[in-house]
């Protein structure tokens, strides 16, 4: 805990404030002593970048708001407005758009790392469910700040997925109107949607993100043999009692992380320089036309980075008369991760040491993942049609029945793991962290 | 001094302080909550909208906004009425719109007045897009009579809204209260005048 140690600063101004303030406290807890496994690879790169898009994140949001409307006869011409007439408007939006996406692509890239690596496990379930939490927060973020541009792709996400509350059986109609502020998406939406988009869910996410950390740094990091170096021998060249895998966050991690950092913005100038709408993956075309509340355009699919949960929903045939159950198969494919550290009954945490059955199955679900991720961009008629032989199914389309399949199988990865996880044959893991090719135990830091 | 605590009297006190506390900040929550339904402005905005039908023509449709949803007003050809009674009842989810929207007075077979004129919300029963118009017969398909397909999640219905099996969408499109009087068309009202 941060409770009263020996200043670390000789500054008189800094003591002044370490005597106040637990400065050298907070600093010894969170980075020069807190010990890593010093067997970090390229997956430990994501949180920290995560963490940088956030800002960018809140820092470019800021002065957009300033130039915003958020009124729906002003919003679209607003942000035309700030593309074309606010001197570097271009820049500062294209950021906040492309940021967005990568927002998605580093926690995708984390959450895959966790799953890997097993670091959902114990102790780490409350890291893994506060993860959930800010994952979800995210989505609803990227959905609310999606109405925002007043386009076409905007008004009729919007319109969707504030139905599928309609879809609630009984109280549906009431809570979609409730939600909307009005019996269509209109202003009242809009001028919600922009308070929960810029003030609500960002402090939510602040918060979440914070107990994440707090939570991570109370356990200790996994790493990728998933071998708990608190459990290991003791003593490393900066101390006698911390673990002899263990480095010290700063400066190890933070200047690994700077590399990451600066690879990341490589590429994410490249594509807010070069390539913004990433050819209408990161901004969808139909979002450059106003929002017109009486024509659906002719092909709408939501944003890369709901697709997969979007074609889940689109595949799941009514029943009963109710589209109901589409929403809680995409509902639950979204809460399901939640249940993870307790659906995993397998002796070892890393990939590294699983064996085939549950290597199988990681990468049906990555699999199933992507291909749900890709059928959701695109018509249903994507894959053509069955020949008249199959009249006898509800639909032909080839790409539903492959969504349908996938679906099943992405619920399997879940459901079945208690079995497959247990029956696993795995190796055994070693009593110390390797470098992943070598499995000889690593010399301690310092020998 | 150090009198003993009194541990009963003491929960006791904590009770009595909590609970109508947990309630006062619970009712707090209420006009929060309220402020978020649809205002006075936006309830107003719900009135009956008149159409002037005397312009269209056979095969046209016209959209017209009502209560912020799009109503399709559509006068069907004959051809149309007839790919109606062409299709086989097994392919339609709610052949005689039972567990649809659509009112007492229409003919439940062509779900309007009268065959050729039809009124009927555009908003797919899915997930509330609108579908767009495929009247030509083949158009989705050798066996398809014409209607109308949701570009969100692939609907499809006919040219009465019915909608096919196999689609998302639950239900039939709703047809709203509507009364005609000659040229002219009333939205959100019934043939004898009640409001929706």
């Amino acid at each position: 805990m941060a409770s009263k140690q020996p200043s670390m600063f000789t500054n008189p101004v800094m003591r002044w404030v370490d005597e106040r303030f637990p400065v050298t406290g907070l600093m010894k807890e969170h980075l020069t002593e807190y010990y890593a496994p010093k067997n970090f690879n390229f997956w430990y790169y994501f949180g920290s970048l995560a963490m940088l898009v956030l800002v960018l994140q809140i820092v470019t949001g800021i002065f957009l708001t300033m130039n915003y409307k958020p009124d729906a006869n002003y919003a679209f011409g607003s942000v035309e407005y700030i593309m074309r007439d606010v001197d570097y408007g271009w820049l500062i939006r294209y950021m906040h758009s492309t940021g967005a996406s990568m927002f998605f692509v580093v926690v995708y890239l984390h959450m895959c790392r966790g799953l890997m690596y097993g670091s959902y496990r114990k102790p780490r379930e409350l890291i893994w469910i506060f993860g959930c939490l800010i994952y979800l927060c995210l989505m609803a973020e990227a959905f609310f700040g999606y109405l925002l541009p007043w386009g076409q792709m905007s008004f009729w996400g919007a319109q969707v997925i504030v139905n599928l509350f309609a879809a609630v059986p009984f109280i549906g109609p009431d809570l979609a109107v409730w939600i909307r502020g009005d019996y269509a998406v209109g202003d009242a939406t809009l001028n919600r949607f922009f308070a929960f988009h810029v003030i609500a869910l960002p402090l939510v996410l602040l918060g979440l993100v914070a107990a994440h950390i707090i939570a991570l740094h109370e356990v200790g990091s996994n790493n990728p043999d998933g071998v708990e170096i608190k459990q290991g021998p003791k003593g490393n060249r900066w101390s006698k009692d911390a673990p002899a895998d263990g480095i010290p966050f700063h400066p190890y991690y933070t200047v690994k992380d700077i590399v990451g950092v600066v690879v990341f913005l490589m590429i994410f100038s490249a594509i807010v320089f070069f390539a913004p709408e990433m050819g209408g993956y990161f901004l969808e075309y139909n979002n450059f036309v106003p929002a017109d509340p009486l024509k659906t355009p002719d092909h709408i699919a939501p944003v890369w980075y709901f697709t997969p949960f979007y074609s889940i929903l689109r595949a799941v045939p009514p029943m009963f008369g109710s589209q109901f159950p589409g929403v809680i198969a995409m509902g639950l494919s979204t809460l399901i991760f939640f249940a993870l550290p307790w659906l995993d009954r397998s002796t070892v945490k890393s990939i590294r040491y699983r064996g085939t059955q549950w290597k199988t199955w990681f990468t049906i679900f990555i699999v199933c993942f992507l291909v749900l991720g890709y059928l959701g961009v695109k018509p249903t008629t994507v894959w053509g049609q069955f020949g008249d032989w199959a009249s006898f199914l509800d639909t032909k389309d080839r790409a539903t029945w492959v969504a349908r399949f996938c679906t099943v199988l992405y619920f399997a990865f879940f459901f079945l793991m208690p079995w497959y996880s247990a029956a696993d044959k795995t190796k055994p893991v070693p009593s110390r962290v390797t470098y992943g090719d070598d499995v000889k135990a690593v010399p301690a830091a310092g020998e | 001094m150090s009198e003993p605590v009194n541990q009963s009297r003491r929960r006791a006190a904590i009770a009595t302080a909590a609970v109508p506390g947990a309630m006062l900040g619970a009712a707090a929550v209420a006009p929060f909550v309220t402020s978020m339904t649809p205002s006075e402005r936006a309830k107003a905005a719900g009135a009956p909208v008149e159409v002037d039908i005397s312009n269209l023509k056979p095969g046209e449709k016209l959209n017209v906004e009502w209560r912020g949803k799009v109503v399709w007003v559509m006068k069907r050809t004959p051809e149309q009425v007839a790919s109606l009674s062409q299709i086989p009842a097994s392919q339609l989810a709610d052949p005689l719109s039972k567990g649809s929207l659509q009112p007492a007075y229409v003919d439940p077979k062509t779900r309007s007045i009268s065959p050729e004129l039809v009124v009927m919300e555009g908003v797919c029963t899915h997930l509330g897009c609108s579908p767009v118009s495929r009247l030509t017969p083949g158009e989705l398909g050798n066996d398809w009579l014409g209607g109308f397909y949701c570009p969100c999640h692939g609907s499809k219905f006919d040219v009465a809204g019915r909608v096919y099996t196999g689609s998302p969408a639950p239900t039939n499109l709703p047809v709203p209260d509507h009364k005609i009087d000659g040229t002219k068309l009333v939205i959100g009202i019934t043939p004898d005048g009640k409001e929706a």
